[in-house]
Order: C-alpha cells, then structure tokens, then sequence
C-alpha cells in the first residue's frame, strides 16, 4: 500500500479496498516507529487525524469523495491549521496552536484529505539542509548521515521514507526542489501567485510560493490541483481560470511523446561547480529526454551569477520586516524576566530565534537602513529585473529549460553548518527561478553513489501543466521516482 | 516680534468614514469593548495578509478632488518599520515614496482676507491600536493594556506646504480643513475621539530670510483651540531662545493643556530610521480616469461653488454664504429653509438660520444635523412671517414651541393658540376707540406733544390684541384716529 501512488490510493478508497481510517492508521504507525530516527515531524496527532479520516470515510460512503478525499497529507509546518501547533520550526512559535486555516489547509479539507501530521523545516525557512530547525536536524532517509535539504525537509524524509503518500512545502529560494532532489523525490514551485499565501507563514512575501512534493509529477499535479486557485485573502493571488494541471498527462502518448519539444540548457547550469556525479545522471536524463524526441539548444542566462546576491538581499530585508510581529506582546515566546518594554523585546526575540534567522534580521534591516537601500535593496531589485528578462529572451528559443538541482547530492549533517556562504551556494540553481516567479520542478534522475539526484526542469509563465507533463513523460521512460530508500519497508499487510 | 517670521506647515491624520478597516473586514466604530474589532489580520497573526479597501480608496479620491490635487494613476504601499506593542506587525502599511494625491490647495480665510494654502500631498495608511496606561482596572495595576480596534483603521494623512505665517492662518487652513473632510464625507471631523489629529511643524526666521528655520513638531493637537496656545507658546518659545543666543534643535513636542507649555519628546538624535520599502504584500494602486468619473459624480457641490451659488441665487453677501456654507449640513439645512419658505424669503431664512437658530443650538450644544426644530418647520414658519400672517416677535414664540415639540408645524402652532394678525381693520379700528376712550390721560398727554404718550398707547393697543396685531398698522391707525378726533 505504501508504494501506492495518489491515484491508486483514490481508487482503493473508493471501491472501499481500505478505509481512510486504516489508511490513516498505517502512516500514523509508520511515523510513530521511524520518526524517532528521522525527525520529520514536529507535530502528529493521532485523535485529531483519525477524526478527519472518519470524516472521509463518511463522505466516501455518500459516494461524494474526490481525488483526494481520505489521503493522509503531511503539511509543512510553516501553514497555519485550526487547533494545530503551528511552529514554523521556532522556539518563537513553540507555543503558538492556529485559530485559523491558511488557505492552503482549507482547500485540502474542502478536498477531503486527512491532515497526518506538520513536517519539521528550516526555522522559519531559513536554511538549506534543515539544520536549523528548532526541532533539530532531520535525516535524510537515504543515508542517516544525511540532511534532506531544506528549508521542507521534514515533508521531503517523510514522503521519501514512506511516513506520508504526499505532502506540501514551501519554496522561497529553492525549499521544495532542493530536499525533493535531496530525498529523490518530485517536488514543484508554481508560478508566484498561483496558490495562496494566506496562512503559510511569512518568510519572503515576494518569493515565497507553496507547492506540493511527491513520489511522481502525476502524484504532484493531483495535490496542485487543490492547492491552487484564486484566493482574495491574498492579494498577489492570480485571478485567473481554474486548470486541471494533469491533464496533459492524462493524455496517451506514443513512442516520441517530447517530439517538437524545445528544452533550453543554459551554459551557466552546465559549469564548474558542479559535482561531476551529479552532472552525469543530469546529462543521462538529457539524452532520455532526446530520445523521447525532445531537442536540446544550448541557452544563456547571462545574469544567473548574481541571483544569490540579489537573492541575499531582497530575502532578507523582506523578512526582516516579515518577523518584526514576533515580539512577544500578544502570542508566541515572551522571555519571563524583563525590566522594561525594550528589554523584553530584545529577551524575547534573542532567545525566540536561532542564529540563522537572527543573521538575515540582520542583513535585512541593514540593507533596507537609510543610506544603505539604493545600494542594496534597490540595486538587487534591478538584478531581479535582469534575471527575469534573462528568462523572458530565453523563453524564445525554448519551452523548458533543464539543469541539475542543487551542484551535490544531500551532504553530511553539519559540514555546511558552519559556513553559510557555502551553504547558500546549494541553491545557486534555484533562487533565479523564485526571482523571476516562474514555476520549476524537480524530478530524480539517478542516483549519485547511494544518494539522489534531482534534474530541475524550469518553465514559463503559468506553464505548470506542460512542467508536469514534461516531467511524466520521462518517469514513464525511466523509474528513478520508484526507488525509495531501504530500511523504511512495507510495515502492515494491507 | 516684528523681526521675526513664523512659518508652519500642518500634518493632518483624518480617519476616514468608511465602515470596515482599510486591510481587514473588521467594522471600525468607535467605542466597543477593547480588541473586540480586531480580527486575525488586525492582530498579525502569522501567515495572514492584507487586502486594499477599495471604500478608502475613494475617499482619497474625493479629496484630492476636492482641492483640486493630482490623483496619481499609479502609488505603492510601502512598510513603515517600527517596535511599538500597539502597532501589531512591526510595522504601519503607509505610502512613502508614491503617494495616492499629489499637490492640490485649500483656501482660508483670515480675518477679512483670503489666502490659498498648498497641499504636498496625502496618502493612505492603517492607524495603530491604543495602548492604555491608566484606565485599566485595578486588578491591571502597574500594566499598560493594548486595545487594537483601532488597528487598521483607515487614515488620509494631509501634508501642507510650509505656507502658514500665524497661529490663526494654521488654525484657519485646520478649520477649512476639517469643514472640508466633512463636507466631502470622507472624515466625521470629531476631534474628541481622534478622528481628526494635527501635528503642527512650526519655525522662525528673520523677516526677510528665504531659508527656514530648524523645525520642531507639535504632535497630536486634538482641538482648535489648543492649536492656537501650542503654536503661541512654542513661537514665544523659539523667538525667546533665539533671542538669547540660543539655537533650535529639531524634536518632536507635546502640548500640555494644563501647563500651556510644548516640551520636547524625542529629538533627532534619537529618530526613527524608518526603513520604508514597498509593502510586497500589496500590488501597487492603479486608479483610472473611469474610477475617478464615477467618484466625481458623487461628490457634492464643494463649498467654494456653494458660496458662489448663494451669493448669486439668493442675493446673500459673501459673509452669510461663508456662514451657512461653514458645513455641509448647515448648507443643505439652508437650502431645505428656503425651499419650504419660498426663496422671496432667502434673505429671511438666511438671518433666522444664522442668528436665531444658530443661538439656539448654540445654547443646547447641538449640531445643525441635530436641530430638533427641522429645516421644513422652519421654512414653514418664515413662510408665514414672509406672508404677513404672524409677526417677527411672535414667530419666535412659534419657533419655541416647535423647539419643544408642541406641535408638528408652523401653522398648527399659530391656528391652536390663535396668533395669526389681525389684520380686519373694522376690528382694528373698534379695538383703537376703545384705547382711546379708555386712556383719556395719555391721549392729552400726547396733545400736548408728549410723544412719549403716544407709543404708551400703542403698547396698550398690542397688550389688547396679545401681540397678534401688526404694530406698524396699530400706529398708523392710532395716529389717524387721534389727528382725526383734534
């Protein structure tokens, strides 16, 4: 059952093969026996998630179930549920249960899915290996050594080591492509504006978009489907007519389906930097992608090597402005001893952030300072304009553009820790995508020695369908999105 | 004093009028039980956003219409980013850079002169909530409390150009204003309850010097008349220490009523860096020619072109059109007089409004809008002084009684206690013989040339008709009657 994708899944709980309730039941046991290890939740509540597939198996009885009615989803800690500890993986928040549904949440109970738990992150998104995390480290399933990437690490270990069918993430700079490559899984960020921002927990308003991660682009464009849509709680939301993002992939193919296909492959992806390992399984996946009757032209993005400059700016300051609501007076940690307002703020937030998200405070409140903004923030919003032009021309001469996710494979807990530059670096092919807004994917091409490799396939506007299709075609072709990390085996004999 | 020059500019914060929060739903009456109108996006819950109330837009619209402003087709909502425990986000939604009205001018006036005064600009922005550090109960002691039903109310911030020279043109340009904001419909202008907040930033020069000098900030002048005591006292104030040598250091003050003194609050140095950036959140406001026609179409006749219209409908002078168009409810309560009294009596209506009516009001601490004698009563009634039924002084009894709701109209009044004049000169004249054969002594008196006698008699003619008598048409009869009989 747990190799099941969503739509097998669907089927089995409609001809009533398995109920939600046991459905439920056999995640819940699999994460009370393997999270310990992992650490990809924060929160799972038993009685609350029972509850909800109760509700589902109701539903499915009344025959009104859809796609997703009665599959347990594991949410990203960074979205606001009613009655659920939602952390955003900081002591700022330890304490903090939702009153309210983001909109992300609500459209996945209007669906029917069973809220199976909230995933650890990077502390309010901020990382890239899910080191820095209030809740500690998460392990990447493949090898315990490991970290999953980040900042949605936890949904990325969780979906890999079979904890959860699916789950959603949220991608700022690269937080759902990068663990979804790290873990050898699909994960995909939409356009920005395709899915509400309402309820997911600020870290860079004009970057940060949610997407789903999951086993295969099919498995992605169900949960895209419910994810996206207009939502006028979220005024950058897009108000546009709904799609159904797998439609192009419910459509049969022949032998050559890519044939016509234009994929770009910028010569600033296919550089050093890039480990060799990595590099290899990306240039098999081109060559299937070939011989399914694709074409690869060789592109520029002559701007890409300032987008983690740019990045490293906007990010910051926005945030810096995003987590100034934290601060003690009307929920969250408060310090317990203070003198005065000052000092309860100063207590507060020193001991309610960890050190990552105190240095892109600092960063971002000093680059939006008076004497500093032209220089900084209003220099970095020109480069983002650059960046997206880039695209804008490069879209001319392709449809897809493709190159490797992150330069390495998951790397060892800690060796990153210390050294953030080296540590911003793994998302040197991911940031330009949030800058520009377009939509991006990342599906395993390989494995490199033991450990995944993502191949990222970028898009243009509003392209989501033609990404998931593109990306279908070659799980079709290969089986890279079947293999899942040992010693996570099938645990019930449903 | 004389060598000296002030020079003020005013900053006006004006709540507008609309029902619901400028980025929540939230209703934004005045009053309620602390943190009762504030809702996940008031409070700043993680992960909720704000959405532009379209009604404030409008309102922006309709002032910068109404002096006469650019509405700027394009303006960005920027972070205003600061600690405050009332200002639940860190930071205040404001506009900075791209403001929503651009320019425009206001004309005052002082004394009997007129004079424009050049707006900068105005831009919309979210209020903060109230901290609250005395009136909590006891159980609070030693606590502030924070109230955040007002957080998100919506506010147009006015910005003058520096183009005030007194303390009376910077009460006069507030009061044009505040008339103005209300006229509109934008502001309920009650200053009581904040609605309507000035800062005053005032400086002195030399008579004669272009450059200005350094300003200090009167914040939060919340009426009128203390407006006029802080700029008074602070332009004492910086004349003073200059005088002696001294020199003005830039700061933010507070007036005390009590004392009568501003006292400096914050000084530069320990200014705000304010880190404005556009708000990401928010897309930027996009006004068309459309939007701006439709609001146009719903603006009232403005003040000036009331004026006007008074002046050359009714033939009132340009003083009494000032005074009854000094609100808009004034102006339409006039209007609805003269309808109801025909506008042969505008010039009538126009003194009864102003004078009788305005002392009333006066009296009771009442506004025009809550006059409880109603325009069509008091139209009603000057229709029956303009037509000779009744006259001036028992008019005003009618005008009592409708004050104290004896009855429903004018003419209902006057038919129940029988007012109207006599005006049968059959009556009139039997009524006369008779003051006369009964007061033999003042009729010598008055043959001898007492004249003093004769308005004796009068009085005793108006005593015997209770007033009811037109006492123009008694002394004539009475002096016909008297010459006649010699």
């Amino acid at each position: 059952m747990i190799e099941r994708n969503l739509t097998d899944l669907a089927r089995a709980l409609a001809t009533k093969r398995i109920s939600s309730v046991e459905l439920t039941r056999l995640y819940l046991d699999r994460i009370s026996r393997h999270n310990p290890q992992l650490n990809a939740f924060i929160t799972v509540d038993p009685a609350a998630s029972l509850a909800q597939a109760r509700a589902a198996d109701e539903r499915l009885a009344r025959g009104d179930g859809g796609p997703l009615t009665g599959i347990p989803l594991a949410h990203k800690d960074i979205f606001c549920a009613k009655d659920w500890l939602t952390t955003c993986g900081s002591k700022m928040l330890s304490n903090f249960v939702s009153p309210y549904d983001a909109t992300v949440i609500a459209r996945f109970k209007a669906a029917g899915a069973v809220l199976l738990g909230k995933t650890n992150m990077d502390e309010f998104a901020m990382g890239s290996s899910n080191e820095t995390s209030f809740y500690g480290a998460v392990r990447n399933p493949w090898q315990p050594e490991c970290v999953p990437g980040g900042s949605s690490g936890g949904s990325a270990a969780a979906v890999a080591a079979r904890l959860a069918p699916a789950a959603t993430g949220t991608d700022t700079g690269g937080s759902i492509r990068q663990p979804a490559a790290l873990c050898g899984l699909t994960g995909m960020k939409p356009t920005y504006g395709v899915v509400s921002r309402y309820g997911m927990i600020a870290f860079a308003s004009s970057l940060d978009q949610a997407g789903p991660l999951g086993r295969s682009a099919a498995d992605c464009a169900i949960l895209l489907n419910a994810m996206a849509g207009f939502d006028e709680r979220d005024s950058t939301s897009l108000d546009r007519p709904t799609e159904d993002y797998s439609r192009a992939i419910n459509t049969a193919s022949g032998a050559r389906p890519l044939a016509g296909l234009k994929i770009g492959l910028p010569a600033e992806f296919f550089g050093d930097g890039c480990h060799p390992e990595v590099m290899k399984q990306v240039d098999a996946a081109l060559a299937e992608y070939r011989s399914l009757g694709a074409d690869t032209v060789a592109i520029r993005l002559p701007n890409m090597s300032l987008s983690v400059a740019a990045y490293y700016v906007i990010a910051p300051a926005e945030a810096s402005s995003n987590l100034a609501r934290f601060d003690g007076v009307r929920y969250g940690h408060r310090a317990s001893d203070y003198r005065d307002l000052d000092d309860m703020y100063c207590k507060t937030r020193a001991q309610g952030f960890g050190a990552e998200v105190k240095r892109r405070i600092l960063i971002g409140t000093y680059v939006l300072s008076h004497g500093y903004y032209d220089a900084y923030y209003l220099q970095a919003q020109r480069i983002r304009r650059l960046i997206a032009n880039d695209f804008v021309e490069a879209f001319r001469q392709c449809d897809v553009i493709a190159g490797p996710t992150s330069p390495s494979t998951a790397f060892r807990l800690g060796e990153k820790a210390a050294d953030p530059v080296q540590m911003y670096l793994s998302d040197i092919y991911t940031i330009a995508v949030n800058l520009a807004g377009l939509p991006g994917i990342s599906i395993p091409c390989g494995l490199a020695g033991e450990l995944p490799v993502g191949l990222q396939l970028i898009g243009n506007y509003f392209d989501e369908a033609r990404l998931l299709d593109v990306a279908h075609r070659y799980q079709q072709a290969s089986d890279w999105h079947l293999k899942s990390p040992t010693g996570f085996g099938e645990c019930s004999a449903t | 004093m004389k060598q000296w020059e002030v020079v003020i500019g005013i900053e006006t914060h004006a709540q507008l009028s609309t029902q619901s929060k400028i980025f929540s739903g939230s209703p934004t009456a005045f009053g309620a039980v602390p943190n009762v109108q504030a809702n996940a996006v008031d409070i700043a819950l993680p992960g909720v956003l704000p959405v532009l109330n379209r009604a404030a837009v409008e309102c922006a619209i309709r002032f910068g219409l109404a002096v006469d402003a650019e509405i700027a087709p394009r303006s960005v909502f920027a972070r205003k980013n600061y600690f405050y425990p009332d200002l639940p986000k860190g930071y205040q939604i404001s506009q900075y850079e791209l403001p929503v009205v651009i320019g425009g001018r206001l004309a005052i006036q002082v004394a009997e002169t007129e004079k424009v005064v050049h707006l900068t600009r105005a831009h919309l922005e979210e209020d903060a909530g109230k901290s609250l550090h005395e009136e909590l109960g006891p159980q609070f002691r030693g606590k502030s409390g924070i109230d955040l039903n007002r957080a998100g109310t919506p506010l147009l911030e006015i910005v003058s150009e520096p183009d005030m020279r007194s303390a009376a043109e910077a009460v006069a340009y507030a009061r044009a204003l505040h008339a103005l904001v209300r006229w509109i419909g934008i502001c309920d202008g009650n200053m009581q309850e904040g609605s309507f907040r000035c800062d005053a930033n005032v400086s002195v020069r030399p008579r004669g010097r272009t450059a200005f000098g350094t300003r200090r900030e009167i914040k939060n002048l919340n009426s009128f008349r203390f407006m006029q005591q802080a700029i008074d006292y602070e332009v004492q104030w910086q004349i003073a220490t200059l005088e002696e040598g001294g020199h003005i250091e830039q700061a933010t003050v507070l007036f005390d009523p009590l004392s009568g003194e501003t006292r400096a609050m914050r000084s530069k140095e320990d200014a705000h860096d304010y880190r404005y950036f556009p708000d990401p959140d928010l897309l930027p406001l996009v006004i068309d020619q459309p939007w701006i026609d439709r609001v146009r179409l719903q603006m009232p006749v403005l003040p000036a072109a009331k004026r006007d219209q008074l002046v050359s409908d009714y033939g009132l002078s340009a003083y009494d059109a000032r005074i009854l168009t000094a609100s808009l409810d004034s102006a339409r309560y006039y209007e609805a007089v003269v309808a109801a009294a025909g506008s042969a009596n505008a010039k009538l209506c126009a003194n009864w409004v102003m004078v009788d009516l305005a002392a009333r009001l006066n009296r009771e601490d009442y506004d025009i809008g809550q006059s409880p004698v109603s325009a069509q009563q008091l139209g009603g009634l000057i229709a029956r002084i303009g037509d000779g039924t009744i006259s001036n002084s028992l008019a005003k009894k009618v005008f009592d009684a409708l004050w104290n709701g004896e009855g429903e109209s004018a003419d209902e009044i006057i038919a129940r206690q029988g007012l109207q004049q006599i005006t049968d000169q059959d009556a009139l004249e039997t009524l006369i013989d008779e003051v006369v054969s009964a007061n033999p002594a003042m009729v010598t008196e008055y043959r001898a040339g007492k004249e003093k006698a004769f308005n004796a008699l009068i009085g005793q003619a108006m005593k015997a008709t209770r007033g009811k008598a037109n006492p123009q048409r008694i002394s004539e009869l009475l002096r016909r009657k008297l010459t006649s009989t010699s």
